[in-house]
């Protein structure tokens, strides 16, 4: 019995979209209205990170330096694009978006633990995406994301306190969230949801708030460090002074390693519900995938010094940060092959959400191997700082983070909106995303691999028939994301057609209604089974019934 | 999966026992002041080692009083010795993460001039 | 459901069940397993200036002595012995918010808070004569004839002769531990600021039956933070004082 059936004993029931004030969107503390603030915040951060890397394209489609006149400005463009996409794009948009959204949704819960920490930490995020653009209007920083000492705290001219500021307070947006996060799953799950009935969204998520609470404070430390030696000059991180730069670049790995599992963890969250849904199979190995999540937490602490090995930190030390760095490997590899194996005689079906994950598949395994030569010592002494590296986390972030993010969107569009898209428009984005991204990022492979180094804005002739293949790629890649905004918005116009459950998906946020009501459920609910019982024959047919319900 | 209202609250009843007992459990006045009594004891022995002949072993000393000190307080002032699994497990998980973070550090520190060259 | 409780009066003693939460142990345990995680994060926080310390003190050892022994030493057992003092009164507060005692929630809280007042009025009388005696890091770090010429003798060259370069990092070291003594302390500080306002708004709060069923989760909560407050000294007295 789904409980959208119980819902109508007394009328139709108030969803959470109903109430379209402004004061109740900003005093809400509704889980899935915090999910859309989040979701229209980075979207508008992306925009702008993204308009940012399309002008550094531009300026590196001929060896001069032509576009942004000034090799500063260039300094700040990328800096800009660094900090705008990791802080506050790919860190919050699949936990802050879905995970918001989906988790008491699925755990059977009527809300996060801590609703109003919930948008306290979305006003944290906005206060400081607001200071973020604030620096990118006034000026700029021209650090990188990393601040590397000593250039951020004795010779840049740049606003690097503000900068500091800005990732601090940006920072405890993210603790709050996954604070909120680990404890929901701890306490808020319904009964009968037992651990190994969560769904891997959960899963991936409670892995990702865990290092969001561990590493997070980390970074806040690190950086309350660079505004204090940038302002008192009492000798931190100055050799003449009895400091050490390198210690910077510990601390700020010890969490900006583990960051790179709190933007890749919840991509494999949103793949591990697509592909069984899908292929219509349950997911292979689902205890695998379960511990791999946590495995990836807890390694992805042990390996922070493998961005550090020309650094001048210990030989021996990079030894062990490169042999503890390949174990990281393993639990990514069950993934990706449960994931394959979940496909092994599925009947498959390409939806949008399924070409996304199918791509994200692709690109991510190709980020991973590439990781492992980044990760062996002889390797990264001889790219390090090279397009090779530009390409490989792009392959991780670009090709596996926003491809999972645009795969959940799409998967999840129908419960979040109610509403349906155009699926034609919907398979040609994933199309366009996925080449224009295989354009853009595979040259610098090659761009790297021959010894074109990362944040110059000019370069040696002979590379530009690559860096010209890029910056194409990245046309291609901007119409491929545009898209989606379009269609996706257009489709708030038509009336709510898509039902409790247009994929025929099991869980249960795909058993209330579309979109849910303030309470998630109805009734109390009693977990009896585990997820992903999909049947090859059963849900065929349902899911053709489906489909025929959608084109009438 | 399915949902039902009727076992409902007996689930819930067997599931919150334990930590209902756990919740509220009551710690005897006595037991304060002894713990209170014993911090006491362990703040004269730090400052009585620091001024003991006691060479390199003063670090550890001092490490260890305070360690003790502040398991004595997280155990009984915190109520963790009446708490669930799962409260253990995060108090000692944070110490371990601490001790991560400081043992790979150390890794690099104390390894630096292993090679005799210089800046490896 | 049951909503039983350690107290006999049902509409007083029992607290208020939020919408989103099934009974009253859930939304206990929530709100007290919050706070731990909220710990844990605060914990790396610190991790983070106890790593810096840990570096440079293994880089300097004598620098980070000779610092050391200009620490008010009995001050800070003082300043120990007030806060251990205050942990306890925290801990009475949180017995009585348990037994269902407003008037001991309150007792304790205030007195609780006014030990936490004293320490950090001590400690502030400390940081003043640590700058009068121009150890504040920056451009008025002083370094005294005497300090001067310990830090010399460690900078000699192997002729004997000075090594300025050595002298000037080494000098550098000393106030190191300086940097790190006033940055940790005022971190620890101000967490002492924000425990002692939030304890004293508690004991408001509780006067005036703000909280129902005597605010056990609250006050427990609370309790929680400052028993950190407390933890995280225990280790930055020996750290920082006490250096041999």
């Amino acid at each position: 019995m789904s409980a959208s059936a119980l819902a109508h004993h007394d009328g139709p029931p108030a969803d959470y979209l109903s109430d379209s004030t402004v004061a109740s969107w900003l005093l809400t503390t509704d889980h899935k209205r915090v999910g859309i603030l989040y979701m229209i915040s980075v979207t508008v951060f992306f925009a702008v990170g993204g308009l940012i890397a399309g002008l550094m394209r531009l300026e590196l489609m001929t060896p001069k330096g032509d576009v942004l006149a000034t090799p500063d400005s260039y300094n700040r463009m990328f800096t800009m694009h660094g900090v705008i996409m990791i802080f506050f794009f790919l860190v919050p948009a699949i936990p802050s978006v879905l995970g918001n959204f989906l988790i008491p949704l699925m755990i059977g819960a009527r809300d996060l633990a801590f609703p109003k920490i919930n948008l306290l930490s979305w006003y944290v995020y906005i206060i400081g995406g607001l200071m973020g653009v604030w620096i990118l209007i006034f000026g700029g920083i021209d650090t990188g994301w990393t601040f590397y000492t000593p250039f951020s705290t004795m010779y840049s001219n740049t606003m690097v306190v503000t900068a500091a500021v800005t990732v601090f307070i940006t920072g405890f947006s993210s603790i709050l969230t996954g604070l909120n996060f680990v404890v929901t799953v701890h306490t808020m799950r319904a009964p009968g949801m037992t651990w190994f009935r969560l769904p891997l969204f959960v899963w991936s998520h409670y892995a990702t708030a865990l290092i969001m609470v561990l590493a997070t404070p980390v970074l806040a430390i690190s950086i309350v460090l660079v505004g204090l030696e940038r302002l008192f000059h009492v000798g931190i991180f100055d050799p003449k002074l009895g400091g050490d730069p390198i210690l910077f670049q510990h601390l700020f790995w010890f969490y900006s390693h583990p960051a790179v599992y709190i933007m890749v963890l919840p991509g494999f969250a949103v793949i591990s519900e697509i592909i069984p849904c899908f292929a219509r199979r349950p997911i292979f190995g689902y205890r695998f995938i379960a511990f791999a999540s946590v495995a990836i937490a807890i390694f992805g602490f042990l390996v922070w010094g493998h961005h550090m090995f020309v650094s001048g930190q210990s030989m021996y030390a990079g030894a062990v940060f490169s042999i503890l760095s390949f174990l990281v490997a393993i639990p990514s590899a069950i993934k990706v092959f449960n994931w394959t194996a979940t496909l092994y005689k599925g009947s498959i079906k390409f939806d949008t959400p399924m070409l996304y994950a199918l791509g994200f598949i692709g690109l991510f395994t190709i980020g991973g191997l590439t990781g492992l030569m980044l990760a062996s010592l002889a390797i990264d002494v001889h790219v390090h700082d090279t397009y090779f590296v530009v390409a490989h986390f792009h392959y991780i972030m670009v090709g596996g983070t926003t491809m999972a993010y645009l795969a959940g969107i799409h998967f999840w569009w129908p419960k979040i909106s109610g509403r349906t898209y155009p699926e034609l428009w919907g398979k040609l984005s994933a199309l366009l995303v996925f080449v224009g991204f295989n354009l853009t990022f595979f040259p610098q492979f090659l761009l790297g691999y021959l010894g074109m180094p990362r944040r110059y804005f000019e370069y040696r002739p002979e590379f530009q028939v690559l860096n010209v293949m890029s910056t194409a790629g990245a046309s291609i890649l901007a119409v491929g994301l545009i898209m989606p905004l379009v269609y996706l918005l257009l489709s708030l116009r038509q009336p709510r057609n898509a039902g409790p459950n247009p994929w025929g998906a099991t869980g249960l946020e795909w058993q209330v209604e579309s979109p849910p009501t303030t309470h998630n459920f109805h009734e109390p609910v009693l977990v009896t089974c585990e997820p992903y019982l999909y049947s090859p024959e059963e849900a065929e047919r349902e899911y053709a019934h489906v489909q025929h319900v959608h084109s009438s | 999966m399915a949902h039902t209202s009727h076992s409902h609250s007996q689930t819930n009843l067997a599931q919150t026992t334990d930590a209902h007992a756990q919740a509220h459990h009551v710690i005897e006045v006595r037991t304060y002041v002894l713990i209170y009594i014993a911090l006491m004891l362990f703040l004269a022995a730090t400052v009585a080692a620091s001024f003991m002949p006691l060479g390199a072993f003063h670090l550890p000393v001092a490490m260890t009083i305070a360690l003790i000190k502040a398991v004595l307080i997280v155990l009984f002032f915190m109520h963790v010795y009446y708490s669930a699994p799962l409260t253990w497990i995060t108090a000692v998980g944070s110490l371990l993460w601490v001790g991560l973070l400081l043992a790979f550090l150390l890794s690099d520190y104390l390894a630096r001039g292993w090679l005799h060259i210089l800046g490896k | 459901m049951h909503t039983s409780s350690t107290s006999t009066a049902p509409d007083e003693g029992t607290q208020l069940l939020l919408s989103h939460f099934d009974d009253l142990d859930q939304q206990h345990l929530t709100s007290n397993l919050g706070m731990w995680f909220f710990l844990v994060s605060e914990v790396m926080f610190f991790s983070g200036l106890i790593a810096a310390y840990t570096v440079y003190r293994a880089l300097a050892p004598d620098a980070f002595k000779l610092g050391s022994h200009h620490m008010a030493m009995w001050v800070g057992f003082f300043n120990t012995l007030v806060l251990l003092t205050s942990s306890l009164t925290m801990a009475f507060a949180v017995r009585c918010s348990q037994v269902g005692d407003r008037r001991g929630i309150v007792r304790n809280l205030i007195l609780t808070a006014l030990l936490g007042t004293i320490f950090l009025g001590v400690k502030a009388s400390e940081y003043k004569t640590e700058i009068d005696h121009g150890y504040l890091p920056g451009r008025s770090f002083h370094v005294s004839e005497h300090d001067a010429e310990v830090l010399k003798a460690a900078s000699l060259d192997a002729n004997g002769n000075l090594d300025e370069a050595k002298f000037s990092r080494n000098k550098g070291q000393f106030q190191m531990m300086f940097v790190l003594y006033f940055f940790m302390t005022g971190v620890h500080a101000f967490h002492m600021i924000v425990g002692i306002a939030a304890v004293l708004i508690f004991a408001v709060l509780i006067r005036i039956k703000w909280f129902s069923g005597f605010g056990t989760t609250q006050v427990e909560v609370l309790g929680l933070y400052w028993h950190f407050v407390d933890v995280v000294w225990v280790f930055l007295y020996p750290l920082l004082y006490l250096i041999e």
